[in-house]
Parts: C-alpha cells; sequence; structure tokens
C-alpha cells in the first residue's frame, strides 16, 4: 500500500507532501502516544495520531515513518504544516476516529508493527 | 600510537524548549546519513539520542549532547547537571516515569525513553548523581544487520 492507496481508503485530505503520496506504507501505528512510536514502530510506518504539536512531525522524521494521517478531523496549525513541509514528511487529515481510520486499514490490508514483515530497519 | 578520525558534534539543549526539541538528534542523523552508515544504524543512533535529548529537555533544565563518529562506530553521551535519578534501576523499567501531565498530554513521559536507549545501542552506561546530575553514554556499533 502506498499514501494514495491510504488517501483513498481514509478519504483523507492531504495537508502537506502530494508529491509524496507514491511513498510506501508497510505497516500502521495507531498512537497519541508518541514514546509508543519511538520503542514500537519500524521504518515506513504510517502514524494515526490525533496529536497535532511540532514534536510529532521531529518524532516521525526520527523513526523514518512515511506519513502522518491526523484524525478526529482536527486542523494542525499553519507551524505544524510548515515544520513537516520544511522535513518532507507528509500529512493527511480524516473525520475519521483513531479506532475507525486503523480498522479501515487494517480491512485494506495494512498491519501493525508487531507483525512479521514490513521494513526491517 | 596515531588517535582514530572522527567527526566530533556538540549541542547545548535548553531544558523547556520544546519548539527546538530534537534538534540535535535531527543534526546528528543528518551527518551520519551524510556519511554513509547504514539505514538501520542511523536510525538505532537517532532515537536514542532523541530519546535522551527529550529526558534531558523534560527532567534536568537543560544540558550537552555531544557525538564521536567514527569509522566503525559512534558514542554518544548526553549529560546534564539536573536533580539525578535516586533508584536507576526502578528508572530502567518500562512505564515507570516521573513525567508531569503536561509532558504526557505532550505524548512523552511514558516511561520507555531509558529501556529504549538501552534496547537502540550496542553499549549503554548510565551514572547518575542526586543533586549532580546524570550522565549517559551510548555506543553504536556500525555493523548494519541488513548486509
Amino acid at each position: 500500500m502506498n499514501l494514495k492507496d491510504v488517501q483513498r481508503v481514509l478519504k483523507a485530505k492531504i495537508l502537506v507532501g502530494e508529491e509524496f503520496m507514491d511513498r510506501p506504507a508497510e505497516t500502521c501505528c495507531g498512537s497519541d502516544l508518541m514514546s509508543d512510536v519511538l520503542a514500537f514502530t519500524k521504518c515506513n510506518t504510517l502514524l494515526c495520531t490525533g496529536l497535532t504539536n511540532i514534536q510529532v512531525i521531529r518524532t516521525a522524521g526520527i523513526t523514518d515513518l512515511c506519513g502522518i494521517v491526523i484524525v478526529r478531523g482536527k486542523l494542525p496549525s499553519p507551524d505544524f504544516l510548515n515544520f513537516a513541509r520544511e522535513a518532507g514528511m507528509p500529512v493527511l487529515s480524516t473525520g475519521l476516529t483513531l479506532f475507525e481510520a486503523c480498522g479501515l486499514l487494517y480491512v485494506a490490508g495494512l498491519r501493525g508493527c508487531s507483525q512479521e514483515g514490513g521494513c526491517s530497519l | 600510537m596515531t588517535e582514530a578520525k572522527s567527526v566530533k558534534m556538540s549541542y547545548d539543549v535548553a531544558g523547556g524548549d520544546f519548539d527546538r526539541a530534537g534538534e540535535a538528534s535531527a543534526n546528528i542523523k543528518r551527518m551520519l546519513q551524510k556519511i554513509g552508515i547504514p539505514a538501520d544504524i542511523v536510525r538505532r543512533v537517532a532515537i536514542g539520542t532523541y530519546e535522551a535529548e527529550m529526558n534531558v529537555l523534560i527532567h534536568a533544565g537543560g544540558g550537552t549532547v555531544n557525538a564521536e563518529i567514527f569509522t566503525d562506530h559512534t558514542v554518544i553521551n548526553i549529560s546534564d547537571h539536573g536533580p539525578g535519578i535516586p533508584d536507576i534501576k526502578l528508572a530502567m523499567q518500562e512505564g515507570w516515569s516521573t513525567a508531569p501531565d503536561y509532558i504526557r498530554q505532550m505524548g512523552f513521559g511514558a516511561g520507555m525513553g531509558l529501556p529504549n536507549m538501552m534496547k537502540c545501542s550496542d553499549k549503554f552506561d548510565i551514572q547518575s548523581k542526586i543533586g549532580e546530575g546524570t550522565s549517559i553514554t551510548m555506543e553504536f556499533n556500525h555493523i548494519s544487520e541488513d548486509l
């Protein structure tokens, strides 16, 4: 699955990174806890979160995530979006809840980071 | 005897400056990528350093991040003059945290930092004295598991 597929499945709006929609999403993590993102994700993981502070972008960059989906229809601040643009980190937005977004992505074939496969880093 | 060549980087981390939190780790990550260190190693160094950088910023009121990149390994040292850790064994337990609520609301302080630093690094050392501060040293071998 790539980010274009993610956008289609979640009927999401692209806020940053239209040019990165071919990027592969190999696994998915649904969390508002950046500590867990740091401890349990693999590279090329898609992060679904309701958190919209700058550290979400920083954490995603440090851990080589492929993109971020903001759930519950939240609108990140201009600072957040500018930082994402500078970091080359795609950001999508959906009105779905975290549970619904992760559920739809799972049905579409995306798996969690505890599963075999995905990025080995 | 000649000393091995290395690249040294040093950053001051200001306590509570969340807008700039992670800058040191991101800069060190970029340098490792530029040098051509394997991606899996770079990711481990970046995560371990970022965890430590956030800890210094949250708990210690600031400190210093030092990196020394050799041909075959990288050494990261993070030191502060914060309150120190009373019980290191307890602090190393997953889920144990003294972070205040506002830090948890930012998505941090889940008590995974120190165990994750140890998990990411090939050698991990922590020294702490009450009232004097904490020093963490992590070593990362540049041998990729992907090769």
